[in-house]
């Protein structure tokens, strides 16, 4: 496993410059946009954007400088990722709302609302690398968190807080606030997941019968997978959620493989999610409309409940083309939703094919950085953690920017960092918190590694130095 | 664990490749198949809010955008509205129709011969602009052919076109009644679907453009096809004897055709020249039978018939010469009557190409293609359409043409100084409507410079006086006038 790389003698940089450099890209990024949507919408630079700027630095660096203290073998490319992800979404939705508000739409300030949501996503995050010292002090909490997941997600359904909006129940409504507990459970499910598999994937692993070369579980370790998908079940049925549906259960499944490192979960898996796929097509209307919008978008652009949306965003970037049609020149005005699920396509539209790829490839370097710490990192929990994070947003941007694309029958789920979205930004920033938490315990250099010297002394001035 | 770590991060690999190629599926490969769904407004929406380029007429412009303050940003305006309506069309958010519609991609900028400037628009960061599209209209011309059908009694309904023999070039077409485009490229949209459905519903037809899209029975100006025909045949000369008697026994009928006013042409036999002079039906349809359906319906064909011929405008109707008819009907279309019916463009290639030694030339509107800077990108060549007679043939024609307006029916067109070929003709259609009538002529006889078809369909004029071409015939003097005073 990682012990081989110190055993060769690699020790990990902390590379903190390298990551405030990053960062300032990142703000190049995040403010370059805003300005361009000032200059492209409305012809000139935005009078506040020294003020916004300077609000964006400021928690840029002060994530950064948590993370030099707290954290300093971190990872150095996940933060300004984020950073750069996040100050392009919030540039986007700014873009929206002033077309919103151009449109004589009540509700035009997305923007405004997402950089406090912004704040107070940093602002986890810091609070998490301060008091979370140690990642493997959650596998504590399995059972508990958990249990909170599972009640975070039933929030919904109770009477005053709870509500639906678009017919999915998984909206709650506090002292006028709206969240979305299901974003804050997935984070607990990966934390539960991960604590449940590392103590029992011995007995999951090994038992088991061998047909056709496949290993397939015994019947009675079939109990976790079936409590899961019952889960996912019923959050598809009860809270009429496709998306969320389909991410948790993915995420339960890949996190089962890698802890048994058997693929027969995974057909086994894959089976149940076919005859549930199978069952919801078959018994949910939902489910067979958007199967049909998929296949045939084009047929159903004026119908009720039809593919207006997804025909839009369809036009939108193919009118945005290879470079696309610049800030204020575009019209993603005309996509419903385009501040939040859909904003791939607004980017596609005004900022081209170049973007969207961009974009993408962030995304990819986020899970490949993720997927890297899990396979350095020296505990298993920690690893299940790593690659649950990785795989929760892996799953999530391949469903959303695979159904607003066109390659995948349409679910909703917002875009990490990129969407309007309060839970789903909070989370998300506490998800790379976590990863960085992980990654720098997987990166330190290992203590006990000046044993290979057999000098008593130098050993206990080593252990002093180090206390 | 890392062993399935390693497989999860090949197959995350797979999904954000399938994410990538079908990203640059969508955006770069169907991207054109989207911006032609007719149902993508954000394609009709840019093309609206372009700086389009200017029609032009000479320097004068007929239809240009305006900068406006409005999310459309420019609005297209035409100068002279109705005059030109009918060649300009009109650019709506929801159409376009005449030239706005054939030279729309020089006018919207997209044009592969505007590639280069749009490549400096897009790299200077500067909107993109339309080409300027300039007409072959004389200006001058066009002014005397719309003033002439406005000084008509009542609402008259007709057409003019005016072409120049030797190029083909189309010196004058208007339409009357008419519309005002002006009304159609607002930027208030109600407001259009408004006049729209108010102009579809006009039945005086203000859409159609007459001088090429309606096809009506030429009446006795066809007997200058009948008259070629004849000529090419070799068994005629100008001075040939015809018959010239009062009544035409049609063949396999008992029905007997007379001339217009009744009575004998002066006398039994007369020479073609005095036949195509007073418009004698007897010896055209004389003729008409003696040739028959093959060689008349050759001769029309030669002249343009049961084709288009004019590539700027959309809409042209191809005037008709059915070549099935029988004996009767052939006889009958030998004076333009029975199936046989004409545009006032291809009866204006008929003069034209009498005019032009019997070579037709292709009619065309659009004179130059310019770039937003001016600089020149296309001119259009002239090219031949047919030979459709002998210029011997030509001449003869042209000398029996000159006869009519000197001694015949068409005097009313006659030029002092100037040598006036021309033709009158007055169609049947019912006895309830009056006739059409029709002028066709060109001048000057002996190097003709510009050639003419009017066309008149109905008006207040009384029954008798549309004979004679006392309503075509000033028409076309005027415009003949006009382009040889310019």
């Amino acid at each position: 496993m990682s012990q081989s790389g110190t055993l060769m003698g690699f020790v990990h940089r902390r590379r903190r410059g390298a990551e405030l450099f990053l960062l300032l890209i990142a703000l190049v990024v995040g403010i370059g946009a805003y300005a361009a949507v000032g200059l492209g919408v409305e012809g000139t630079i935005p009078t506040d954007i020294v003020a916004y700027g300077g609000w964006l630095a400021a928690l840029v660096v002060a994530a950064h400088i948590a993370v030099r203290l707290v954290a300093p073998y971190a990872d150095p490319v996940l933060l300004p990722l984020v950073a750069a992800l996040n100050g392009l979404g919030l540039a986007v939705i700014h873009r929206l709302d002033l077309a919103y508000e151009a449109a004589g739409k009540d509700n035009h300030t997305f923007a405004t609302q997402q950089l406090t949501w912004m704040t107070l996503g940093v602002l986890l995050f810091i609070a998490t690398l301060v008091l979370l010292r140690d990642h493997r002090t959650l596998q504590r909490l399995t059972y508990t968190s958990g249990l909170a997941g599972i009640a975070l997600l039933l929030l919904p359904f109770l009477p005053v807080i709870g509500g639906q909006k678009n017919g999915a129940y998984i909206w709650i409504y506090v002292a006028g606030f709206s969240f979305q507990p299901g974003e804050v459970a997935k984070v607990l499910l990966v934390v539960a997941f991960a604590g449940y598999l590392v103590l029992h994937r011995d007995a999951l692993a090994l038992a088991g019968r061998r047909v056709l070369f496949v290993d397939l579980p015994r019947g009675r370790d079939l109990g976790p997978i079936l409590a899961m998908f019952g889960v996912s079940m019923m959050i598809l049925v009860l809270q009429n959620d496709l998306g969320s549906s389909l991410l948790f259960f993915g995420l339960f499944l890949v996190m089962l493989y890698v802890a048994t490192e058997r693929p027969g979960w995974l057909i086994v898996g894959g089976l149940l999610f076919g005859a549930g796929a199978l069952a919801a097509y078959t018994f949910v209307g939902n489910v067979q409309n958007r199967f049909n919008f998929w296949l045939h978008p084009m047929d159903y652009y004026e119908s009720s409940p039809g593919s207006y949306q997804p025909v839009e965003a369809m036009f939108g970037m193919g009118w945005g083309g290879l470079i696309g049609r610049g800030f204020g020149e575009g019209m993603p005005e005309r996509i419903i939703y385009a501040e939040s699920d859909y904003i791939i396509a607004a980017i596609g539209e005004e900022l081209g094919l170049t973007a969207v790829m961009a974009v993408i490839l962030c995304y990819g370097l986020i899970v490949e950085r993720a997927l890297r710490i899990a396979l350095i990192s020296r505990d298993g929990f920690g690893k299940l953690l790593a690659v649950g994070f990785a795989s929760i947003v892996a799953l999530q941007v391949f469903v959303v920017i695979g159904g607003v694309t066109g390659l995948i029958p349409l679910t909703g789920l917002t875009t990490p960092f990129l969407s309007y979205g309060g839970s789903s930004l909070v989370a998300n920033w506490v998800i790379i918190a976590l990863l960085v938490r992980i990654s720098d315990h997987a990166r330190r250099p290992i203590p006990r590694m000046t044993d290979v010297n057999d000098d008593s002394d130098s050993e206990s001035t080593q252990v002093v130095r180090l206390r | 664990m890392n062993k399935p770590i390693r497989t999860i991060s090949m197959f995350c690999l797979l999904l954000f490749a399938a994410l990538l190629l079908n990203s640059t599926y969508l955006m770069y490969v169907r991207a054109d198949d989207l911006a032609e769904d007719p149902r993508n407004r954000r394609v009709i929406t840019a093309a609206f809010a372009r700086e389009r380029g200017a029609i032009l007429v000479g320097k004068e412009t007929v239809a240009r955008s305006v900068e406006v303050d409005d999310k459309y940003k420019f609005q297209r305006t035409y100068a002279q509205p109705f005059k030109y309506a009918p060649i300009t069309g009109y650019f709506s958010y929801y159409s376009q129709t005449g030239i706005e519609r054939s030279q729309n991609d020089v006018l919207s900028g997209d044009d592969s011969r505007l590639f280069v400037t749009r490549l400096v628009d897009m790299l200077s960061n500067t909107e993109p602009q339309g080409g300027n599209v300039e007409l072959t209209i004389n200006a001058a011309a066009q002014d005397a052919a719309w003033d002439g059908l406005q000084a008509l009694p009542g609402d008259a309904k007709g057409a003019v076109v005016a072409l120049e023999p030797s190029t083909g070039k189309v010196l004058a077409m208007v339409s009357s009644p008419t519309f005002d485009p002006n009304l159609l490229a607002s930027h208030d949209l109600s407001d259009v679907e408004d006049a729209s459905d108010q102009l579809q519903d006009d039945p005086a037809n203000p859409l159609i453009n007459r001088a090429i899209g309606t096809t009506l029975p030429p009446g006795s100006t066809f007997k200058l096809i009948t008259a070629a025909a004849a000529i090419e045949s070799g068994n005629y000369d100008q001075d040939s004897l015809v018959p010239g008697g009062a009544k035409f026994q049609l063949p396999q009928s008992t029905t007997k055709v007379g001339n217009w006013q009744g009575g004998s042409c002066g006398g039994n036999k007369i020479t073609l020249t005095q036949a195509l002079a007073v418009s004698c039906n007897v010896s055209f349809l004389t003729l008409a039978n003696e040739l028959g359906t093959e060689a008349m319906t050759e001769q029309a064909e030669a002249f343009g018939f049961n084709s288009t011929s004019l590539e700027d405008l959309p809409g042209q109707a191809s005037s008709l010469y059915p070549a099935d008819m029988d004996a009767p009907q052939t006889a009958l279309s030998g004076i333009g009557q029975s199936s046989v019916t004409a545009t006032p463009l291809q009866m204006a290639m008929v003069a034209a190409g009498i005019a032009n030694g019997g070579e037709v030339k292709r009619p065309y509107l659009v004179d130059e293609v310019r770039a937003p800077n001016a600089s020149l990108l296309d001119k259009t060549e002239e090219s031949t359409y047919s030979r459709a007679i002998s210029s011997t043939t030509a001449d003869q024609l042209t000398d029996m043409m000159v006869a009519t307006v000197d001694d015949g029916t068409a005097g009313i067109a006659a030029i002092p100084g100037v040598r006036v070929a021309g033709k009158t003709g007055t169609a049947q259609s019912t006895d309830s409507r009056p006739p059409y009538a029709w002028f066709v002529s060109f001048a000057p006889a002996d190097d003709p410079q510009v050639a003419v078809a009017v066309m008149v369909e109905a008006s207040d004029t009384a029954r008798e006086e549309i004979a004679g071409g006392s309503l075509g015939g000033p028409i076309a003097k005027a415009i003949m006038q006009a382009v040889m005073g310019s």
